[in-house]
C-alpha cells in the first residue's frame, strides 16, 4: 500500500479536526458525555504512562500509583473543606510530581526486571495503603462525599456530565499542549537521544539517570492531573483506581495507541473505551478473556499499535 | 610540575583472574597526536573504556590536568572535556545529523533539561551545529536520518558528535575502521584538521593513518605497554614487528 | 513467637517452590513472566479436582500437579514463549498479562471465583512436638518439601551435565549455543520444569493458602519480590529471599495487624535499594 505524503501543515489540520471532533460530542452525543469525559481522561493517563514508556524508556506496570494518589489528593482535597476544582487540579500535580521524583530514584537505577518490580511493587504498596487506611479513603467502598464547588464560580457540575466535559476537555487540552511543548523541548530531545543510544548519551555528558529521573516526574505529574480530574467529574475515587489491574489496563490502551507517539494515548483510550462500554453490554464476564486474547495476538502478531500502522500508511516528512 | 593533559599511574582492570590492562603508565601531552597500536586482543578498546569511565579501574589512577578522573563516572568526565568515539558506530539512529549535533551541543551548554521551551527557538545552537557539519563536509546531510547513511559519513559523524563537546582531550577509537578506500580520505581529511590545541589519542590499525598523523606511538600487547616512541622508533623496533607479524617478518 | 516464625518459614517455603521456577526462567531465557502464577494455578487445580472429583490421594494429586502444570508450560512454550525471547520487554509483559488475564477468566468460568474446597489428608493433618513447639504437620510438610526441592535442584544443576549445561547458558547464551548445546531444547525443558514446580506449589497452597481463580494476581509480586530479591537466575537466592518475606510477611500480619500486608512492601524497597541485584547476585546458578 503506497503511504501518503503529509505535510506539517496538513498534520495540523487533522490536529485540529481532531480535537474539533472530541468537542462537537458534547453537542451529538448529549447521552455519552460521562463515557467522552472518561475517554479524555483515560487519554491524558496514557499520554502520560507514554511519556516514562515510550519516550524516557522506563518500562512500568505501576504507573496507576500516580493516576490513584492524584485521584486520592484531589478527592480528599475537596472532602475536606478545599473544593475549588482548579486548584485541586495543582495539588494533584504537584503531589504527583514530588512523588514520581522520589520514586524515580528506585526506578530509574537498576535493569529493565527490578524496574519492573519496583514499579509493580510501589503500585501495590500504595493501593494496600489505600486499603488500610479505609477510615481517610473509604477503602473497598471508595471515597464517596466529594462536593466540587461550580467551575470558575459558574458553572456547577451537573447530573447530565455537561460541565464535566467541558471542564474535562478544557484540561486535557491544555495539558496535551503542555506535554507536546515538553516533547518539542530540547528536554525532549535528550529524551530520544537516551531512547536510542543511552551509551552516546553519557560519552557526550549527558548526566542521563538525572533525565530520566525529571521524566519520570513530569509523567507522573501527568497522569495525577489525569486522576485528579476523574475524581472531580465523577466525584468519587473508587480503589481499583490505584492498583494493578488499573496499570495494566493504561499500559494496554497505549499499546493499542501506539507508543512514542503523541497522540497514541488518545487514540487508544478512544478505542478501548468505546468496545469496552460496548462490549460491557453484552458480556461483562467475558471482557477480561477477550482482552487477553487480543492481547497475545497482538503481540504474536507484531506490535506498532494504531499509530504504529497509520505511520506505515502515511508518511509524515519528519524523522520523527 | 604536571603538564600532561591525560596521565595514568600504573592504570588497570582486572576480570577475575584475568588481567585485561596491567599496569599502564601513559601520558598524553596537550596538542598530542599519539598513537595506540597493538594487536587484536591486546586491551586497547579496554584501555579506552577506563579513560572514558566506561569501566572502573581496579588498579591505579587516571588524570586530566591536575584532575583526578579515577572514580567519576562517564558522564561526568565528558563534561570535563573528554570525548570518545567509539569503535562501532553508536548513533543515534531515529535522529538526523543536525538533530545529532544539536544534542550534543545542548548537552555541553546544560541545556539537555530545559523542558519548558520549544527547542527550534535555540538558534544559536542550529547556527553552531550547521558550522560543526560544515567543516566535516556533513552539511548537505543535515536532514538525513542517521539510519540512512553511508558508512564512511556515519564515522565522521561520531567525530563531528565528539566534537561537538568543544573537547580538551579526544580518544579516537579506530576511526577508520570499516571504512571502504574510496571514503577514506574525507575521514582522514577531517582529522588531519582536528585543532591543535586538542589532545588527541587514537587507536588504529591502518598504519598509513598511524605513521601519517602520530607524533608518538605507543604500543600495547597483551594489556601492557611494550614501547613508546616516535614514528620512526616503532617503525625500525623488532620487537614491535615481531609482535605484529611474528618470527622472520620480512617487512612491517 | 516460634510459630510466628515456624508459619513464616512454612509460607517462605511456598513461596520459594513456586517462585524457584520464575527465577530460573528470568535468569535462564531474560524472560519477564508475569504470568507464572498461572501455572501454580494450573497445577493447584489439577490436584483440587483430581482430590474432589475423582477422590485421588493427596500425595499422586501433587505428582499429577507438577505434571499437568509442566505440561501446560510446554505447550506455551512452543506456542507462545519461545518466538519471544529476543523481543523487546514491553512485548514480554504484554504477552504474559495476556495469558494471565485468559487464564483467570477461564478459571472464573469453569470454577466459580470461590475458594477451592480442600481436605487435609489425615496424615498431614493435627499437631506435633517440634523443639518444644506444637507445630502443624502440614506446615512441617511444606517446609520438608522447600527443603528436599531445595537440595535436589542444588544437585541436578550442580553434578549433572543438564545442570552443567543450565550454567552455562545464564552465563552467556551465545557461547553456550557455539559450544553445541541445544539451547532451544535446554529452554523448553527447564521452562516446563520451572511450570511443574509451580504447579507443585500451587497444588501445595491449596492447604496453606488457598486456591482461587484470582492467585495469579493476588500473589504475583510475591513471586516478584522473591525472584529480584533474592537473585534471578539463582536458585539460593530466592530461597533466602522467600524465607524473609514469608517470615516478614507473618510476623508482620501477627505483631502489626495495622501495617500487615504493607510491610512486605517496605522491605522488599530496602532489599532492592540494599542490594539491587539480588542477595546473592548472579555467578552462574548456585
Amino acid at each position: 500500500m503506497k503511504a501518503l505524503a503529509l505535510s506539517p501543515a496538513r498534520l495540523r489540520g487533522i490536529e485540529v479536526f481532531f480535537w474539533l471532533a472530541l468537542a462537537s460530542s458534547f453537542f451529538l452525543l448529549p447521552d455519552k458525555l460521562t463515557l467522552m469525559s472518561q475517554i479524555m481522561i483515560f487519554g491524558l493517563f496514557a499520554v502520560s504512562l507514554d511519556m516514562a514508556l515510550g519516550y524516557a524508556g522506563i518500562l512500568t506496570v505501576g504507573h496507576a500509583a500516580f493516576f490513584g494518589a492524584g485521584a486520592y489528593a484531589a478527592g480528599l482535597l475537596a472532602k475536606h473543606g478545599w473544593s475549588e476544582p482548579f486548584s485541586g487540579l495543582l495539588f494533584a500535580l504537584l503531589l504527583c510530581v514530588a512523588l514520581g521524583y522520589v520514586l524515580s530514584y528506585l526506578v530509574v537505577r537498576g535493569a529493565d526486571l527490578t524496574r519492573l518490580m519496583i514499579t509493580i511493587g510501589v503500585c501495590m504498596l500504595l493501593a494496600e495503603l489505600a486499603n488500610r487506611l479505609s477510615s481517610i479513603t473509604g477503602g473497598t467502598d471508595g471515597l464517596q462525599g466529594v462536593v466540587i464547588a461550580p467551575v470558575l464560580g459558574l458553572f456547577e457540575f451537573d447530573l447530565f456530565g455537561k460541565t464535566a466535559f467541558a471542564y474535562a476537555y478544557g484540561v486535557v487540552l491544555v495539558v496535551f499542549i503542555g506535554v507536546r511543548r515538553v516533547l518539542r523541548s530540547p528536554f525532549g530531545l535528550t529524551l530520544r537521544g537516551i531512547h536510542d543510544s543511552r551509551k552516546r548519551m553519557l560519552a557526550i555528558g549527558s548526566p542521563v539517570e538525572a533525565r530520566l529521573r525529571l521524566a519520570y516526574a513530569l509523567s507522573a505529574g501527568v497522569a495525577g492531573i489525569a486522576g485528579a480530574l476523574l475524581a472531580q467529574t465523577t466525584q468519587f475515587v473508587g480503589i481499583e483506581s490505584i492498583g494493578f489491574n488499573r496499570s495494566a489496563e493504561v499500559l494496554i490502551i497505549l499499546v493499542l495507541g501506539g507508543t512514542g507517539r503523541l497522540y497514541g494515548g488518545m487514540i487508544g483510550a478512544i478505542v478501548y473505551m468505546l468496545v469496552h462500554d460496548w462490549f460491557a453490554d453484552l458480556n461483562p464476564e467475558y471482557w477480561m478473556f477477550w482482552l487477553g486474547i487480543f492481547l497475545i495476538a497482538a503481540v504474536m502478531l507484531g506490535r506498532g499499535g494504531i499509530m504504529g500502522a497509520l505511520s506505515r500508511l502515511v508518511k509524515t516528512g519528519r524523522a520523527s | 610540575m604536571n603538564t600532561a593533559a591525560l596521565r595514568t599511574r600504573g592504570l588497570g582492570i582486572s576480570f577475575g583472574e584475568f588481567r585485561a590492562v596491567d599496569d599502564v603508565n601513559l601520558r598524553l601531552e596537550p596538542g598530542a597526536r599519539q598513537a595506540l597500536i597493538g594487536p587484536n586482543g591486546a586491551g586497547k578498546t579496554t584501555l579506552i573504556n577506563l579513560l572514558t569511565g566506561v569501566f572502573r579501574p581496579t588498579h591505579g589512577t587516571i588524570h586530566m590536568g591536575e584532575r583526578e578522573l579515577t572514580t567519576l563516572s562517564a558522564d561526568k568526565r565528558a563534561r570535563l572535556g573528554l570525548a570518545r568515539t567509539f569503535q562501532i558506530n553508536t548513533l543515534f539512529p531515529s535522529l538526523t545529523p543536525l538533530l545529532s549535533v544539536v544534542l550534543a551541543i545542548s548537552e555541553r551548554d546544560g541545556l539537555g533539561a530545559v523542558w519548558w521551551r520549544p527547542l527550534k527557538r535555540h538558534t544559536a545552537t542550529f547556527d553552531e551545529a550547521h558550522a560543526l557539519l560544515g567543516r566535516l563536509k556533513l552539511d548537505a546531510l543535515a536532514d538525513v536520518p542517521v539510519a540512512e547513511l553511508a558508512y564512511g559519513k556515519q564515522r565522521l559523524l561520531e567525530i563531528a558528535l565528539a566534537m561537538a563537546a568543544r573537547p580538551r582531550i579526544l580518544l579516537l577509537d579506530e576511526p577508520a575502521a570499516g571504512v571502504p578506500e574510496d571514503e577514506s580520505g574525507e575521514l582522514f581529511e577531517a582529522i588531519a584538521e582536528l585543532p591543535q590545541d586538542i589532545s588527541v589519542l587514537f587507536i588504529e590499525h591502518d598504519m598509513n593513518l598511524v605513521f601519517r598523523f602520530s607524533r608518538r606511538i605507543s604500543v600495547l600487547v597483551a594489556g601492557r605497554i611494550l614501547t613508546e616512541g616516535s614514528p620512526a622508533e616503532i617503525g625500525s623496533d623488532p620487537r614491535v614487528r615481531e609482535v605484529y607479524l611474528g618470527h622472520g617478518a620480512a617487512h612491517v | 513467637m516460634g510459630i510466628v516464625i515456624f508459619d513464616g518459614v512454612a509460607y517462605g517455603m511456598l513461596l520459594f517452590l513456586i517462585g524457584v521456577g520464575l527465577s530460573i526462567t528470568m535468569g535462564l531465557m531474560n524472560f519477564v513472566n508475569l504470568a507464572h502464577g498461572t501455572f501454580a494455578m494450573v497445577g493447584g487445580y489439577a490436584a483440587s479436582v483430581l482430590m474432589n472429583h475423582f477422590g485421588v490421594g493427596f500425595f499422586p494429586s501433587l505428582a499429577a500437579a507438577f505434571v499437568a502444570a509442566a505440561g501446560v508450560g510446554a505447550v506455551l512454550e512452543l506456542c507462545f514463549y519461545r518466538r519471544l525471547y529476543r523481543a523487546h520487554p514491553l512485548d514480554q509483559v504484554l504477552l504474559s498479562i495476556g495469558i494471565v488475564f485468559v487464564s483467570v477468566a477461564v478459571f472464573t468460568y469453569v470454577f466459580g471465583p470461590t475458594l477451592q474446597a480442600f481436605q487435609l489428608p489425615p496424615l498431614l493433618d493435627g499437631r506435633v512436638s517440634l523443639l518444644g513447639l506444637e507445630v502443624g504437620r502440614y506446615r512441617l510438610f511444606l517446609i520438608a518439601c522447600g527443603v528436599a526441592v531445595l537440595a535436589a535442584l542444588l544437585v541436578v544443576l550442580g553434578k549433572t551435565r543438564y545442570g552443567a549445561m543450565v550454567r552455562a547458558a545464564v552465563d552467556n547464551q551465545r557461547v553456550a549455543g557455539g559450544t553445541g548445546i541445544h539451547v532451544q531444547r535446554l529452554f523448553f525443558l527447564t521452562f516446563s520444569l520451572g511450570c511443574g514446580l509451580a504447579g507443585l506449589g500451587g497444588a501445595l497452597s491449596l492447604g496453606m493458602l488457598g486456591l482461587e481463580p484470582s492467585f495469579p494476581l493476588k500473589y504475583l509480586v510475591y513471586f516478584l519480590i522473591v525472584v529480584c530479591v533474592g537473585g534471578a537466575g539463582t536458585i539460593t537466592g530466592p530461597f533466602v529471599a522467600a524465607l524473609l518475606v514469608g517470615i516478614v510477611d507473618v510476623a508482620g500480619k501477627y505483631y502489626l495487624p495495622q501495617a500487615g500486608a504493607f510491610l512486605i512492601y517496605v522491605v522488599m524497597i530496602i532489599m532492592l535499594l540494599a542490594r539491587p541485584n539480588g542477595i546473592i547476585p548472579r555467578k552462574g546458578l548456585a
